[in-house]
């Protein structure tokens, strides 16, 4: 009898201990929660594939120098696989189930905008990884992104136009989000008057089609065409540059910044040189001169995600490096992970250099960059070569 | 005129690819009646793991047998394990197997490869030929001809073999064919065996057109069904005949029409066909007994 | 002379048979009621809200698969195309939400009604290749006409109004769409027990032994297809108001498979199976996030797997399973 008290006793007594210990450990080390819905798998992976590698890769890294404010950063990742109504859902479960502090995500415009509502009531600070200038204009209270607008690229891309003397440019573009925007914004009649540029053909391809010739052809016998932009990415900017050098192409090809990856070179061989796109500076992080201050950041982001996942850098998953490089940030500014000051210490944010830019946010600019954030590159000898 | 050359010549590389993904689709129903919509993911097996492997450095020929084989061993597999357990079944189910399939398969490409493009050497390189002020890329003329010969094979094969002769017994009537002795099981597993290697022969001979990822499966899959219907189930001309249709009028449609709603036209236009011709170009006009 | 009930004994059956349908009605409206009892936050309410949604597509795409053994690859089109008249209509020309809604099901029904007649003369695999078609063409052109549409970056869908007020809340939309499925299952089932749904299951034996007892087999084939057709476009104009936020991967080839899924893995030919198929596959991706990169290839063994073991689906197999427990 006396052996069964002591027993319960010594149970007791145990137990105390490690609910102690528990609530000791857990207020040392209560983790931070970053949320995030990205777009992994299916037609967007070419966004969501590197951002979520970039996450995982940095929260690691950061959580092995210590952490912030002393606290381990803890990532929930979703894979939204492009359906925005999956990215509504994770939204909900990372705001209501998983109770996360911070969201970063919203790999497309489209899962963007569809989680928008709930985190706008939610209160919580989302930086998102989408392109679209919708995102942040009009400003929404909580909602900020990391990459620049694709009317930047658009307006980087028709400067240099202006620079070559070039003014008459056909378009050709998949059905995706991404190509349609910048379609969309490639025909703005702003950015075509500043710069004097006119479109003189607008083809369309289907995602996932073989082969582009017949609209390249079309684009080809446009009266008085001089240069042609691609709106599109992934297989596409291959294929479509494969077309441009079979059919015998000659005016000047432009990509947008969805083609801004070592993979497209690969995979286009000899038929992109020549080529160029606006693309962040990380992509030519070592031409770029010392004196600029994105270098010393691009070449270190280059160096830690190549020497991990042994595939070339692309510029999409560098948006996922400074969004989580600019909430760590906040929060320390702020010293807290109090949801409104975060909030207040991203909107003040001021020449923080990541790798898409420097960014400067303000209350009405969401987005903190302007075009001069965006290099010009060109193809050459196989290679990516920083212009200017 | 040269214009006009050149959307033919897109069509014809475009059709070719659909006829060689039809054709497969052909092959399995001519068996079973049952449309494997994992057809797709056979060709993507067949370019990616080549693809892949050569970029190891595996020699191209070598490559290109494991893939194969992979493929195979996946046909056979999804026959075995899947199908044939539901043979029973009705259609609908059949093909939601197959479409379990073609996930499960997509969800292993990402995970024992990647979810990048790859991209593979043309056979005879990439420089394109010149005719008549139009080009064409010579990796499209192996595809064609690699197209027809596989179905003068085919042809020979179903005509005049007696494996041949069986599998097609054993698809107009299996209780016939049972009874008169044909092992109708063994010969359903050749017919996905087959499906499948001329699915993965076919995703080794686009890739270098049109590069190879994890996914190519999903629109080859729906464009290489729609060349099937088009021409006719059951009829490996008519697969191929849908297939070179689809491409043409894709190509024509996107050049004379409206490159964005080129698909759409398409099909329209086999909603049309089918209007017509119920069972499709070539499909075997048979009677229903009741 | 003996009166007309004992002349045709068949009708005397008639009112069991009415307290078997309602038996399992109430047995769904009470697990609607209760259910909310589980769902303590919106992620969850979000979850059985689309999956009510998604059950009353599959409850009309039901009708047309599981009784009239019509296959349909291409419904997501009318779920869509009735999503994106109402959002259209209340966005672009500040029509109220509910009538924006009988506009969308007056446009889909419209649609399905001039498709019908010349795609069902078609059988199987050209019947599934033509609705396949009839999908992506609807698809396509959301796409495209990015003026109208937003294109593929979607657009925003203001509330719906009902009875002059806004219904926002996870809570009010709950139940509502828990409402409008129990009033679908209810049609279904009554369908399914009138002349229709019993001509519709004489087609489905054979169809040419249906016509030569004169049922004109196309009448009703063309009836259900509408009537299927219909309930996609209700369940889509709610769900653009619910989602406040509408992208063309609703109308998709994707989202098609899907709904059909859904109905064969639940179980054809039960309405209830519907329901169960919906709830399945809406959840289902939920609860395999835990595998991570390995979601796709467990999904893929798992669609397999269930249709290889129940392959007339999992209500009517496990039915069977039961009564032979039980008896």
């Amino acid at each position: 009898m006396m052996t069964r008290l002591f027993h319960r006793l010594l149970t007791l007594a145990g137990a105390a201990v490690v609910a102690a210990a528990a609530a000791l450990g857990a207020s040392a080390a209560e983790p931070i929660k970053i949320g995030s819905f990205l777009t992994v798998s299916g037609p967007a992976s070419f966004l969501g594939d590197p951002e979520k590698k970039t996450l995982e890769l940095y929260v690691e890294r950061i959580n092995a120098e210590g952490g912030v404010l002393g606290r381990p950063l803890q990532l929930t990742v979703y894979d939204t696989g492009g359906d925005a109504k999956q990215a509504a859902t994770f939204a909900r479960r990372l705001i209501e189930e998983d109770k996360v502090d911070f969201l970063i995500g919203g790999s497309s415009t489209g899962d963007t905008m569809a989680a928008v509502p709930i985190i706008e009531r939610a209160e919580i600070p989302f930086i998102s990884l989408g392109g679209a200038s919708v995102i942040v204009d009009p400003v929404k209270k909580w909602v900020f992104k990391t990459p620049h607008t694709d009317r930047l690229a658009v307006e980087k891309v028709y400067a240099d136009m202006k620079k070559r003397g070039l003014s008459k440019v056909g378009l050709i573009a998949g059905d995706g989000g991404f190509d349609k925007s910048c379609v969309a914004n490639a025909s703005d009649k702003t950015l075509l008057d500043r710069y004097g540029v006119s479109v003189v053909g607008n083809e369309s391809y289907s995602s996932g089609d073989k082969d582009t010739t017949a609209q390249l052809t079309k684009l080809k016998a446009a009266p008085g065409i001089q240069a042609i932009l691609f709106c599109g990415f992934g297989v596409a900017s291959v294929i479509v540059t494969k077309n441009y050098h079979q059919l015998g192409i000659s005016v000047a090809l432009y990509h947008s910044h969805g083609s801004a990856s070592k993979q497209f070179i690969t995979g286009a061989g000899e038929a992109a040189e020549g080529a160029r796109l606006p693309a962040a500076a990380v992509l030519v992080a070592a031409q770029l001169p010392d004196s600029d201050p994105q270098k010393k950041v691009g070449l270190a982001y280059t160096k830690a995600y190549e020497d991990r996942y042994h595939e070339a850098i692309s510029t999409f998953g560098g948006h996922a490096y400074d969004a989580l490089m600019l909430l760590v940030d906040a929060i320390k500014r702020a010293g807290a992970t109090d949801r409104a000051k975060v909030r207040d210490a991203l909107e003040s944010t001021k020449n923080y250099i990541g790798v898409d830019g420097i960014y400067n946010i303000t209350p009405s600019d969401h987005d903190g960059l302007d075009v001069s954030s965006f290099k010009m590159v060109e193809v050459k000898n196989g290679n990516w070569k920083y212009l200017y | 005129m040269a214009e006009f050359l050149q959307f033919v010549f897109s069509g014809i590389t475009v059709g070719a690819i659909y006829a060689l993904v039809g054709l497969g689709f052909s092959i399995i129903y001519n068996a079973s009646q049952v449309i494997n919509f994992a057809q797709g993911e056979f060709v993507m097996i067949g370019g990616l793991t080549t693809a892949m492997l050569a970029q190891g450095g595996v020699p191209v020929p070598i490559a290109a047998a494991i893939a194969i084989a992979a493929a195979v061993v996946a046909g056979l597999a999804l026959e075995k394990l899947a199908v044939e357990q539901a043979r029973d079944a009705p259609v609908v189910t059949l093909i939601i197997i197959t479409i379990g399939a073609s996930i499960f398969l997509r969800g292993l490409a990402q995970i024992v490869f990647d979810r990048n493009y790859h991209a593979l050497a043309g056979f005879s390189g990439e420089a394109p030929i010149h005719l008549a002020g139009a080009t064409i890329v010579p990796q499209t003329l192996w595809v064609l001809g690699t197209t027809a010969a596989l179905v003068l094979a085919l042809a020979w094969f179903f005509g005049r073999t007696l494996l041949g002769k069986a599998i097609l017994a054993t698809s107009y009537n299996p209780l016939a064919a049972q009874l008169a002795g044909i092992g109708t099981r063994s010969l359903l597993l050749l017919s996905f065996g087959l499906s499948a290697a001329l699915g993965a022969i076919g995703g080794i001979l686009i890739a270098p057109i049109s590069l190879t990822s994890y996914d190519v499966g999903v629109l080859l899959g729906l464009k290489g069904f729609s060349a099937a219907v088009l021409g006719g189930l059951g009829s490996s001309m008519g697969a191929v005949a849908g297939g070179l249709l689809l491409g043409f009028i894709e190509a024509l449609g996107a050049g004379y029409i409206s490159s964005s709603y080129k698909d759409a036209i398409a099909f329209v236009i086999i909603l049309l066909v089918l209007f017509f011709m119920p069972r499709g170009l070539l499909g075997r006009r048979g009677t229903e007994r009741v | 002379m003996r009166g007309p009930r004992a002349r045709t004994p068949g009708l005397r059956r008639r009112p069991e048979r009415t307290l078997a349908r309602y038996r399992g009605l109430f047995t769904l409206a009470l697990v609607s009621v209760i259910l909310p009892w589980f769902l303590p936050n919106n992620f969850l309410l979000n979850i059985a809200i689309l999956t009510g949604l998604n059950a009353i597509v599959c409850v009309g795409l039901n009708l047309l698969i599981g009784y009239a053994g019509q296959i349909s690859l291409g419904h997501a089109g009318f779920f869509g195309l009735g999503a994106y008249v109402s959002a259209v209509l209340t966005v672009d020309f500040g029509w109220d939400p509910a009538l924006a809604m009988l506009a969308g099901a007056v446009v889909v029904g419209l649609l399905a009604f001039v498709v019908a007649r010349p795609i069902l003369r078609l059988s199987g695999h050209y019947l599934a290749m033509a609705t396949l078609g009839l999908g992506v063409i609807i698809s396509i052109v959301l796409v495209h006409e990015t003026k109208l549409t937003g294109g593929p970056d979607g657009m925003n869908v203001p509330p719906l109004r009902l009875f002059g007020r806004d219904i926002s809340s996870e809570r009010d939309w709950y139940w509502l769409v828990a409402a409008v499925l129990i009033l679908a299952a209810w049609l279904a089932l009554n369908l399914i027990d009138s002349p229709l749904g019993r001509a519709l299951r004489g087609l489905h034996g054979s169809e040419v032994a249906a016509q030569t007892v004169a049922i004109d087999t196309a009448r009703y084939k063309t009836r259900v297809f509408v009537i299927s057709a219909l309930f996609a476009s209700i369940a889509g104009s709610l769900f653009a108001h619910y989602s406040g936020f509408l992208t063309p991967s609703e109308a998709s080839f994707q989202r098609s498979i899907q709904f059909v899924t859904m109905v064969v893995l639940g179980g054809m030919a039960s309405t209830y199976g519907a329901v169960v198929g919906a709830a399945i596959i809406t959840v289902l991706p939920q609860l395999l996030t835990v595998f991570h990169d390995y979601e796709q290839v467990v999904l893929g063994l798992i669609l397999m797997l269930t249709m290889v073991f129940m392959p007339k689906g999992l209500v009517p197999n496990l039915a069977v399973y039961l009564k032979r427990r039980l008896s």
